[in-house]
């Protein structure tokens, strides 16, 4: 074997690929050939880095040198500079770090220094597509462990003293729901995941599928060992190819060493994972409905209890735990469930992975410790909100979630405290929203999305959301009367304490936490018929303020309702009744004269 | 529009209709196989006419109405086939927050067609699409499995004529 003297890490996560990972290898390969290099230096296909926001992403090692934006054409300086000479090309170093010099390697920059990546360890580090690397990270040492030094109960009790909770949404606790199915008498039960991850916004799974795909199926081998099923399912999006095809790979892998299949490690225990694809129906990631849905039926949810770990898939013992939970299990194995507990929070042990999105300057995957105060994460981590805008909340949980006003920013993050302030952990999304969003407006984005996913089946879900939805439509339209904030709370309790599964019960959590912290846009919008977010479009005027206006004309070409009229060099007037609102005028206006409001 | 209803006429082909049965072949006795079948002969067809989900039935010996209902509960079954050019873009919260509304109008006034509809030469469709995990690069449009991200309304045209 040659001796590598230089690794090359291309980020081929979805953000990446998408902004020309693939051209970016394809490079490095020519260039490395043309050079002499391609025997001492190494390019390798890594998963998600988590800073979708400054992709393609590649980090040099040893060195640890991490470069943003780059692209094929960057490629031969990189080599010709870097790693034939030596010198990194300061260029394209990540500079976000305080002091920009220091900043060349990854884990010192502002984005990364806090982080504790142990669901994401992996991510961005290995080929997800050639278990010898996941080997070399102590790959399937969790699994040899637990078949050959463990019995089932000390897999369960381990697991239950980390403290691992659910990371799909509801925080049950990991171990009691293992278990609850160990619990279950029967010869067939079933181990299963849930990927398909559906909240917008949210996008840690995807990652975890696409840059560490064996750690899941590693950690399901060791969860039907410990409940004692021989059979698994991995239900994930059809929306995610990539993750589909690693996941297939992985799972060939695996069986070809030996992982997955018939007496693995030479014990008598067996097991094996079949992949099923949603078709694209949110409500699928409720776990019954996901459960039908593997059935091979139209995913509508059941009645809970029985619980499925009593009765799940095909009516036997069934634990579902979704992705990111999953990706905790092995480090917990390996290194001790006090050492994962060690991390965190009373109630809340280990690390959440968050994905930040929204008006924040470094999109992109975070995993830190529970307890991190919301600000650490938007200020420090997060890089702040871009072009100079106040921050006004951030929304979490996604349509079953809430939004966190600006006032509760040094709330630390963990399942207790978000219950507390009325909002949830949820999946981990994070949308941050500056001062130019409409809370009115997300929330009737929010329920148009639960309308649209709503499975029908029973009424408070199908029909009171829509009316939520009317309602807050008639709102934005300028319509509404202060009776209808009162319609909106009484409907939300109803079809909380009425709806039949998570998706509904949930449904009106948007609408009641800005009902409850940004009440008085809501009133703006009934009462003075005024968006103070300027962003409902019903409620916009756009005027030209006299003292202003030079009478450019600019105003009036650029129009597309021929709505702006006047005489050259003395100050023109919009006509309301033509104006459609789309507010090219203001963009076009040199001299800030025309306002919204 | 509603999809729950196919008004374009089957034109499968004997090779088409051959792999099918191959599917359903393998599937027949897997539990919970219906779906795995449905999403390839969608692969196969394009769509799922209900000559198709007539196919479907028989070969797994399910009422047809089961069938056509999963068909139309779940959005990525289409009763109707797609542009050669399946233009999607995302509807993620990061998206919204972002702006692809403007995206949107901008591809449907380009192209003609309204959302969830095909351009009368059958070269483009238009949907808007359950977020795609790719909030980092919002907003997000996709032309078949190319994803464009960072858009502006400015882009849609350089990216609309990479696809003739």
């Amino acid at each position: 074997m040659n001796f590598v003297r230089a690794h090359v890490l291309v980020c081929t996560g979805t953000g990446c690929s998408s902004a020309g990972a693939e051209g970016i290898i394809s490079a490095f390969e020519d260039q490395l050939k043309k050079n002499g290099l391609d025997e001492e230096v190494r390019v390798v296909k890594t998963g998600c880095l988590g800073l979708c926001a400054k992709g393609p992403n590649v980090v040099v090692y040893p060195e640890g040198v991490y470069y943003n934006y780059v692209s094929a054409e960057d490629v031969p300086e990189i080599v010709e500079e870097h790693l034939l000479k030596g010198r990194p090309v300061t260029r394209l170093i990540h500079g976000d770090a305080e002091d920009a010099s220091k900043a060349t390697n990854l884990t010192d920059t502002a984005f990364y220094k806090d982080q504790v990546r142990i669901a994401l360890r992996n991510c961005g580090v290995i080929n997800p597509e050639d278990i010898d690397e996941y080997i070399a990270y102590d790959g399937y040492a969790a699994l040899a462990k637990v078949l050959t030094e463990m019995t089932p109960q000390q897999v369960i009790d381990e697991i239950k003293a980390s403290g691992l909770k659910g990371r799909g949404g509801a925080g049950f606790p990991t171990g009691l729901k293992w278990q609850f199915a160990a619990n279950s008498p029967g010869p067939v039960k079933y181990a299963c995941c849930n990927a398909d991850e559906g909240d917008p916004g949210a996008f840690m799974d995807r990652s975890v599928l696409e840059g560490d795909p064996h750690s899941v199926l590693e950690a399901m081998t060791i969860a039907g060992y410990a409940i004692g099923a021989t059979e698994g399912y991995i239900y994930v999006r059809a929306e995610y190819p990539i993750a589909v095809e690693r996941l297939k790979k992985a799972l060939e892998q695996s069986h070809e060493y030996g992982f997955l299949g018939k007496n693995i490690f030479g014990t008598d225990f067996s097991f094996d994972i079949g992949i099923r694809l949603g078709s694209g129906a949110f409500v699928c990631g409720e776990e019954t409905a996901l459960m039908v849905s593997i059935e091979g039926k139209r995913g509508e949810p059941r009645c809970r209890p029985p619980y499925p770990a009593v009765k799940g898939l095909f009516g036997k013992p069934t634990i579902l735990n979704n992705v990111e939970t999953y990706a905790n299990v092995c480090w917990i194995i390996n290194h001790g469930a006090e050492a994962y507990a060690a991390l965190g929070t009373e109630g809340s042990k280990g690390t959440k992975v968050f994905a930040l999105g929204g008006k924040i300057n470094n999109t992109g995957l975070v995993e830190i410790p529970m307890g991190t105060p919301l600000r650490q994460i938007i200020e420090e981590i997060g890089g702040g909100v871009p072009n100079g805008k106040k921050f006004k909340a951030v929304q979490t949980g996604g349509p079953s979630g809430a939004c966190i006003p600006a006032s509760q920013i040094d709330v630390p993050i963990d399942y207790e405290n978000l219950t507390r302030i009325g909002a949830m952990m949820g999946s981990g999304g994070m949308i941050v929203l500056d001062e130019d969003d409409c809370m009115v407006d997300i929330a009737k984005f929010f329920l148009q999305f639960t309308v649209d996913e709503s499975c029908g089946k029973c009424s408070p879900c199908r029909i009171g959301i829509k009316r939520m939805y009317d309602i807050l439509d008639r709102i934005t339209a300028g319509k509404g009367t202060l009776e209808d904030l009162d319609t909106l709370e009484e409907l939300a309790a109803h079809i909380k304490g009425n709806a039949l599964c998570g998706l509904g019960q949930t449904a009106p959590n948007p609408v009641l936490s800005t009902l409850k912290n940004f009440k008085d846009e809501y009133v703006a919008h009934v009462v003075e018929k005024r968006c103070p977010a300027g962003s409902c479009k019903a409620l916009l005027n756009y005027t030209i303020d006299p003292a202003k206006c030079k009478g450019c004309s600019a105003c009036s070409r650029v129009c597309p309702a021929d709505a702006i009229s006047g005489v050259v060099r003395s100050p023109f007037v919009i006509d309301q009744s033509k104006c459609i609102k789309c507010g090219s005028c203001m963009e076009k206006c040199k001299f800030g004269a025309i306002s919204k409001g | 529009m509603p999809n729950t209803k196919t008004v374009v006429p089957y034109s499968g082909t004997p090779e088409q209709e051959a792999q099918l049965k191959a599917v359903i072949a393998e599937y027949k006795d897997v539990p919970g196989g219906t779906m795995p079948v449905m999403q390839q002969a969608q692969e196969i067809f394009g769509y799922l006419p209900e000559e198709v989900q007539i196919m479907i039935a028989e070969g797994m010996g399910i009422p047809l109405e089961e069938v056509y209902g999963i068909s139309t509960f779940y959005s990525l079954y289409n009763l109707n086939p797609k542009g050669q050019y399946k233009i999607t873009v995302c509807l993620g919260t990061a998206c919204y927050v972002k702006g692809y509304q403007a995206i949107l109008d901008k591809i449907v006034a380009r192209l003609g067609c309204p959302v969830g509809s095909i351009s009368k030469d059958g070269k483009y469709s238009v949907d808007a699409t359950r977020c795609v995990g790719a909030c980092g690069l919002a907003p997000v449009m996709m032309v078949n499995d190319d994803v464009y991200g960072r858009m502006t309304p400015d882009q849609v045209d350089d990216v609309l004529a990479k696809y003739k």
